[in-house]
């Protein structure tokens, strides 16, 4: 790669400024009872990556013991245990949480120009919640685990194991609460907390992004709480309104459950599609194309995403005409997630495109998660859904969709940023090598997938006729081609932190508030409020401020 | 007594809380008096009909909405058009899981 | 939800205007401080809007199903009490807003008399609420615990009840249903319940508060948004008395 937009300051002069968010405390409590929303985040994001790779160890277990179509590794019912535990984790103390908690965590109040998140407290007391969850999930893990899949399937959860059920049920629960609190936060802090001239179409759209998941984490994630409470009451009632055995009515549970767990797919994504419009932009030193376009698709995937949610349960024996009528309405989500690939795909186009490691995953998103969305399109008309649900085929879709999608968003983003919240640069050469190689081994992994899912190999099974073991070698070789993609970037991160070089204030010369300031920024962001007086993604702004500063030196 | 709060932020005065609250007791009194009415399905209308009169009395009053902020008002409609969409979608596969069948 | 402390007085936080003793660090202005705990409570409110949502549904769609279960059932509950407790809610959520006035106008003695009627009606309802619990207790009325279906495949066993309602006996398939109105009308109520008891301890620490004046300072913002949970708690309560106690008289 040639071109880079990257403006380090002298190595030989330039230092880490002495006071930051970093620096202002020390010892442990500083950080286990701090309000600062930077520290937060960091506390998240050691949090999450711990998370990751027990998750990821899991998935390496599943794709193992698929090497052979025999279940040798383990007992089918440890496997079950084991693709349930991968779920959860992946799910809720994963995904849900990566980019918002983190990144969002982080940067909006910086974007909007405000010195924290609007309530500190209530930020902290959602780690810790986290935290909680995630301890008491490990422990359900390691005394028996839940063999329910990450759905908790009734009457199954409810009527026919023996697992901790109830407790990966409470952990979910409190898991849920925590990102209720985050959402609430976020919402908050965006309608009041945002700086003089900050209008909303002044924001960058990773706020946008982040804005919608949030509506939908305050407004979906009760209900969940809610069907896992009763969940739980009829697994220690033994009645209730689930299990047909005592009257109740299994289809209910899949209307509640996935009336979060659809929206829960979009508060998954959106922020994932927050970090690429930040990233497409500043390496194609062009604004977005269709801001407002793409700023309300954001929007338009959370309304749309509260009324598809029927389309999980095709072939559970919903009405032929609410099946329809959900499918119709799912096709309508295609059409904000298309403005958002088509703008940017219009923004690269004619763009200075540079391929610095955030870009490059940023791109692998964009490949991977239309070929994730276009197969949901599929996957939402019925037809088509009868022949290839409960397949590898779904298995695929959403992890195109989550791993492909969400999982290069999440790593692009902290390629971008972590320059500013360490204040150091991470090794440039190595991590285009670990995208490139995270690419691949994604595609080796999930590809074969849809393939096996198309001839109907079913999800779920240690076991599979041995016809389909070609594809699942495959596999199972992309997956630890994957693992090392992933295994990357912990270590040269880790490295950077010391050895990395001094990053300066805005090395991607981006125009976000966040990068005026200065890296590891100070604990109340700015040293004084600042004043929004440009549109977002305005590089010419940039250059006039630019030019302005070296007339003044 | 210097401005604490917003300029718009708006007291509402006892009056006004005692007018709510008999309007509260004399329609909870009218809901259960109805009740001993028979009116078949009406029963459930009136009865719900009460209900929702009551609410709105509390929100737009004790909870000073009728008061306070477009944005305050947007997020109560939100809230309760997604309530009515779980409801009405959920229904919508429930009643017609019959249709075509007989 | 707020603190009445700045907890952060660094340089950055000396250069600004005066501002009263409780605004929170990273707050610009106060009013800007009581919009956003306000909308937070507000989008807080939305949550519980969708985690009471979820009861609800099944309500409608468990009694659509076993309508003659949730009828039956439902004759089992006594309307005085419920009535009585609806009241008294009613009252609760009064006072509570006379103790917002209270707090907004300044006046520390009647926002304590205030809470401490708020308090001792939500005390009261809570009291009631243990009456009738108990009563389904006496009638094995109580599912998983000591559910018997004798009410119902036998109306005459209870002589009160039958006289008033004269219902027919249930089916064996339909008599048992009557557990699952009973298990939704004690999760619906016991979540109901849960909820007042959140809100009375808060209401003991905020009585302590406001003894020591913390909120006739015109720092009102902790009152409003506790008022806005308890009217809220209420509303829920208008609608669970109708929809557990009233529409099914005339089954």
């Amino acid at each position: 790669m040639s071109a880079t937009i990257l403006a380090l300051p002298d190595q030989s002069t330039a230092r880490i400024p002495k006071m930051n968010y970093l620096s202002k405390e020390n010892g442990l409590l500083s950080w286990l009872l701090t309000g600062d929303h930077k520290r937060i985040a960091i506390l998240y994001l050691i949090s999450i990556t711990f998370f990751f790779f027990i998750g990821g160890s899991l998935a390496g277990l599943i794709r193992l013991e698929l090497l052979t179509p025999q279940s040798d590794l383990m007992a089918a019912d440890t496997y079950n245990k084991v693709f349930s535990m991968h779920g959860l984790i992946m799910v809720f103390f994963f995904l849900v949480p990566s980019v918002p908690a983190t990144i969002g965590n982080f940067f909006i109040p910086m974007m909007v120009g405000a010195k924290d998140l609007a309530l500190p407290k209530i930020n902290l007391l959602s780690w810790y919640l986290y935290i909680l969850a995630g301890g008491l999930m490990l422990y359900t893990m390691c005394t028996g685990g839940v063999d329910t899949g990450w759905t908790f399937t009734t009457p199954l959860s409810t009527h026919y194991l023996n697992t901790n059920v109830a407790g990966a049920a409470l952990a979910v629960f409190v898991a849920g609460f925590s990102s209720i609190f985050t959402g609430l936060n976020f919402v908050v802090t965006i309608h009041k907390m945002r700086c003089p001239g900050m209008t909303w179409f002044r924001l960058p759209l990773f706020v946008w992004s982040h804005y919608a998941a949030s509506i939908l984490m305050v407004l979906g994630t009760p209900v969940l709480a809610i069907t896992l409470v009763l969940v739980i009451l009829e697994r220690i009632a033994h009645i209730g309104v689930f299990d047909p055995a005592y009257g109740g009515d299994p289809l209910l549970f899949q209307h509640l459950f996935w009336f979060y767990s659809h929206p829960a797919v979009y508060i998954m994504i959106l922020p994932g599609f927050g970090v690429i419009s930040e990233v497409v932009s500043t390496f194609s030193r062009k604004r977005v194309f269709g801001y407002t376009a793409v700023a309300f698709s954001s929007v338009a995937i959370a309304v749309f995403g509260f009324f598809v949610w029927a389309h999980h349960m095709f072939i559970m024996g919903i009405s032929n005409y609410a099946a329809l009528v959900f499918s119709l309405l799912t096709m309508l989500v295609a059409v904000p997630s298309a403005i958002k690939i088509f703008n940017w795909a219009f923004t690269l186009y004619k763009g200075s495109v540079t391929f610095e490691t955030p870009m490059l995953y940023a791109i692998g998103f964009m490949g991977l998660f239309t070929i994730g969305g276009m197969t949901g399109v599929f996957l939402g008309s019925t037809g088509t859904d009868i022949h290839l649900t409960e397949t590898y085929f779904v298995v695929a879709h959403f992890h195109f969709v989550m791993v492909g999608g969400m999982l290069m968003a999440f790593l692009s983003g902290i390629h971008f940023w972590w320059p500013k919240m360490t204040g150091r640069m991470y090794p440039e050469k190595i991590s285009q090598f670990a995208a490139v190689v995270t690419y691949i081994g994604f595609n080796l992994t999930f590809f074969p997938q849809f393939i096996l899912g198309m001839l109907g190999m079913p999800r779920r099974y240690a076991s599979y006729p041995p016809e389909f073991q070609v594809l699942n070698v495959f596999s199972t070789a992309g997956a630890t081609v994957l693992g090392v993609g992933y295994l990357l970037p912990v270590l040269y991160l880790t490295w950077s932190l010391k050895y990395g070089q001094i990053a300066g204030n805005n090395p991607w010369q981006a125009t976000g508030l966040e990068w005026q300031v200065q890296s590891p920024p100070l604990s109340e962001n700015f040293p004084e409020i600042p004043i929004m007086d440009h549109e977002a993604y305005d590089y010419e702004w940039l250059d006039r401020q630019q030019a302005k500063e070296v007339a003044s030196v | 007594m210097s401005e604490p709060h917003a300029p718009e932020h708006h007291i509402v005065s006892p009056k006004v809380y005692l007018a709510i609250f008999f309007s509260l007791l004399v329609l909870t009194a009218l809901t259960t008096a109805a009740s001993f009415v028979e009116m078949y399905v009406f029963n459930v209308v009136v009865a719900l009909a009460i209900a929702v009169v009551k609410a709105s009395l509390v929100v737009l009053f004790f909870m000073h909405v009728k008061y306070s902020s477009k944005l305050t008002k947007l997020t109560l409609a939100s809230g309760l058009f997604v309530f009515l969409g779980l409801l009405t979608m959920t229904l919508a596969d429930y009643i017609s899981r019959a249709w075509g069948r007989w | 939800m707020s603190d009445s402390t700045a907890i952060d007085n660094n340089v950055a936080a000396a250069t600004h205007l005066e501002h009263p003793p409780y605004q929170r660090h990273h707050f610009e202005t106060i009013a800007q401080q009581f919009d956003a705990t306000n909308f937070a409570m507000w989008l807080f409110l939305l949550t519980e809007i969708m985690f009471f949502g979820g009861l609800f549904t099944a309500y409608l769609i468990m009694r659509n199903w076993y309508y003659p279960a949730f009828v039956e059932g439902s004759h089992y509950l006594s309307i005085v009490w419920g009535t009585t407790n609806t009241g008294v809610l009613i009252t609760s959520s009064f006072t509570m807003a006379m103790g917002v006035w209270c707090a907004e106008t300044r006046r520390k003695s009647g926002l304590i008399l205030c809470l401490v009627l708020t308090f001792v009606l939500g005390i009261v309802f809570l009291c009631i609420k243990g009456i009738e619990w108990h009563g389904e207790w006496v009638e094995h009325h109580v599912p998983g615990l000591n559910y018997s279906v004798q009410n119902f495949v036998n109306p005459a066993s209870n002589p009160e009840v039958y006289a008033e309602y004269h219902d027919k006996p249930l089916g064996a398939d339909m008599a048992v249903r009557t557990e699952e109105y009973f298990f939704l009308y004690f999760a619906m109520t016991g979540m109901h319940a849960l909820h007042m008891i959140v809100g009375i301890s808060i209401l003991v620490f905020m009585i302590f508060r406001a003894r020591a004046g913390a909120y006739t300072n015109g720092h009102v913002t902790f009152v409003e948004n506790f008022g806005l949970y308890w009217h809220f708690v209420d509303i829920i309560w208008i609608f669970l008395f109708p929809l557990l106690y009233l529409i099914s008289r005339h089954g």
